[in-house]
């Protein structure tokens, strides 16, 4: 797509200019959106797959026999595929079309959990989940009367595995945890977590939510059964989900929600199931973003994750340098191995305050608990003001929320 | 003693006065020193029943009925709620069950403050404005 310049670098007025949103202000400064791990925006080629859709081939999929339909149903499968190599999976059976993140994860509660998880049973979850990746199993494990225990994390923000070994020792018969922490950053040691699951014969599932924007994911590397993302923390678009299963394990589960599409056949007295994925996707899907979505993976792979990533750490290195020098302030979550996330807090200083002001002067951030309340508590906090970068963000940017910083606390102190 | 102002007198003023501020962070300053110089609400007041959760700030809210008057006493956690708080205060503080009900909120629109009252889970502001006149309601049933 011709995002690297002559000089052999990342053009990111280019990049930029691909986002017609950033370009607008916000009580009459240039915005300097800076929350993007709630969601990305989204560049021209998405929002162009959306009007596409909409104004050449939309219909309803896999059922009719018109063009329209044939059009809009090769469009959808096309995406799948994309996904299928965007996460090196398999095959494409093995990915199933979800509303987000939050409804993959409970896909699998209800349907591998239910049939799975029984009295006494151990589920594994990390302290610093998602609310998404813990109050599904919260309710599941309250209906089958199984347990949870939670690997704990350091002061840096980094799981500790000799902890979880002890764990594992016990009756564990699923782990689920995120791949990447959306209030500290931290990208925990999937691979290595799934291995020693493995080795008890645990099945695994990954909240990827934060992850697909800043790693490459390779499913089958990483050894895990089921990875879950969102399209919209991606560059696409809102309302679609990727629930990725290994085919073995799906095909052992029971359909999630019954109505079209999920049958073979259906008579007054039974019906049979469709064969996968679709035995997962009941009802007509988002087939729009669905398609645009695939729009969204092209533009990542267009630029690459290994160079998105690496813009994305200078940047946060900046803003996380320059910050160090605010008085009483203190950033959560260190970990050696992290992503563009700078999530802190002030001292005598309320998160919503910050926000509150920062937003005056154009700068997007995020405040509160970031649905991560078991977390905050382990910190003793009551939330933080988090700062999330991707490709667009600019060390100005990041120069630009650390002065509205100063300026915000000069107010308030 | 009643409030010798009316509800709709106390916002018009304070509309004015907001009138004077060209910049927001005159604004915004203005409002964090009304919320420093809110008295801190007692402990003994700071009960489970008294707060108002929002998904990031709280805010207490308690009150006393005395002569047909209603006194209105409130917390946060959050500065600039906190002088939203204490400007809530001022207009509904000292008036009768029936002048609270029939009143209506229209400061916060004028000064531009509409933002924070929005019916979301961020603060507790909106659901204090509501309770303020739920308290009155209760008083004036009781009366």
């Amino acid at each position: 797509m011709g995002f690297i310049g002559s000089n052999g670098n990342i053009d990111i007025e280019k990049i930029r200019a691909e986002f017609p949103i950033l370009h607008q202000s916000i009580h009459g400064k240039p915005l300097v959106y800076l929350d993007n791990a709630a969601s990305t925006q989204k560049p021209n080629v998405v929002i162009d797959a959306l009007v596409s859709y909409y104004t050449t081939i939309n219909a309803n999929i896999h059922r009719g026999i018109h063009t329209l339909s044939e059009r809009a149903t090769a469009a959808f499968e096309e995406s799948r595929i994309a996904v299928k190599d965007f996460i090196n999976a398999k095959s494409a059976e093995e990915i199933i079309f979800t509303r987000g993140t939050t409804e993959s994860i409970n896909l699998v509660a209800s349907t591998w959990g239910r049939h799975n998880i029984s009295k006494g049973d151990v589920i594994v979850l990390t302290a610093m989940e998602h609310h998404s990746n813990q109050v599904p199993w919260q309710m599941l494990a309250k209906e089958k009367e199984a347990i949870i225990r939670y690997i704990p994390f350091n002061e840096a923000g980094e799981l500790q595995l000799d902890e979880y070994e002890n764990i594992l020792k016990e009756n564990v018969k699923l782990v689920a945890v995120n791949h990447v922490s959306n209030s500290l950053g931290t990208v925990n040691p999937l691979k290595q977590i799934t291995s020693m699951a493995k080795k008890i014969g645990a099945v695994v599932i990954a909240d990827g939510a934060q992850a697909t924007s800043h790693l490459d994911i390779d499913v089958r590397d990483l050894g895990v059964d089921f990875y879950a993302f969102s399209a919209h923390k991606l560059y696409g678009p809102t309302g679609v989900g990727v629930l990725y299963g290994t085919k073995s394990i799906l095909e052992s589960m029971p359909p999630y929600q019954g109505g079209g599409e999920m049958i073979r056949e259906v008579t007054y007295d039974s019906c049979s199931y469709n064969e996968l994925p679709y035995k997962f996707e009941a009802g007509t899907p988002n087939i729009a973003d669905t398609i645009a979505l695939k729009a969204a993976l092209d533009f990542v792979n267009g630029i690459g994750k290994s160079t998105i990533r690496a813009h994305e750490q200078e940047v946060y290195q900046h803003a996380a340098n320059l910050i160090k020098d605010i008085d009483g302030l203190r950033i959560i979550g260190e970990a050696k191995d992290k992503v563009s996330v700078l999530s802190f807090v002030v001292e005598g200083i309320h998160h919503q305050d910050l926000g509150i002001l920062l937003d005056q002067v154009g700068i997007a951030i995020r405040t509160g608990h970031h649905c991560t309340q078991p977390l905050m508590s382990k910190f003793k906090i009551a939330g933080t003001s988090r700062a999330s970068f991707a490709i667009y963000n600019t060390k100005e940017e990041a120069e630009k929320l650390v002065a509205g910083i100063k300026n915000a606390l000069k107010m308030l102190r | 003693m009643n409030n010798t102002k009316s509800i709709t007198e106390i916002q018009n003023e304070i509309v004015n006065e907001f009138n004077f501020f060209d910049e927001w962070d005159e604004k915004y300053g203005y409002i964090i020193e009304l919320g420093k110089k809110l008295p801190v609400l007692e402990e003994e007041h700071k009960l489970s029943e008294n707060i108002i959760k929002g998904c990031q700030s709280q805010v207490w809210l308690t009150s006393e009925y005395s002569d047909g008057i209603i006194h209105y006493k409130a917390d946060s956690d959050a500065i600039i709620v906190k002088g939203l708080v204490s400007l809530l205060i001022r207009v509904y503080d000292n008036h009768t069950p029936d002048e609270i009900l029939s009143s209506d909120l229209f400061f916060l629109e004028k000064i531009g403050m509409m933002q924070h009252l929005s019916p979301t889970r961020s603060n507790g502001l909106a659901a204090m404005a509501k309770q303020i006149k739920l308290i009155a309601l209760a008083y004036k049933a009781k009366a």
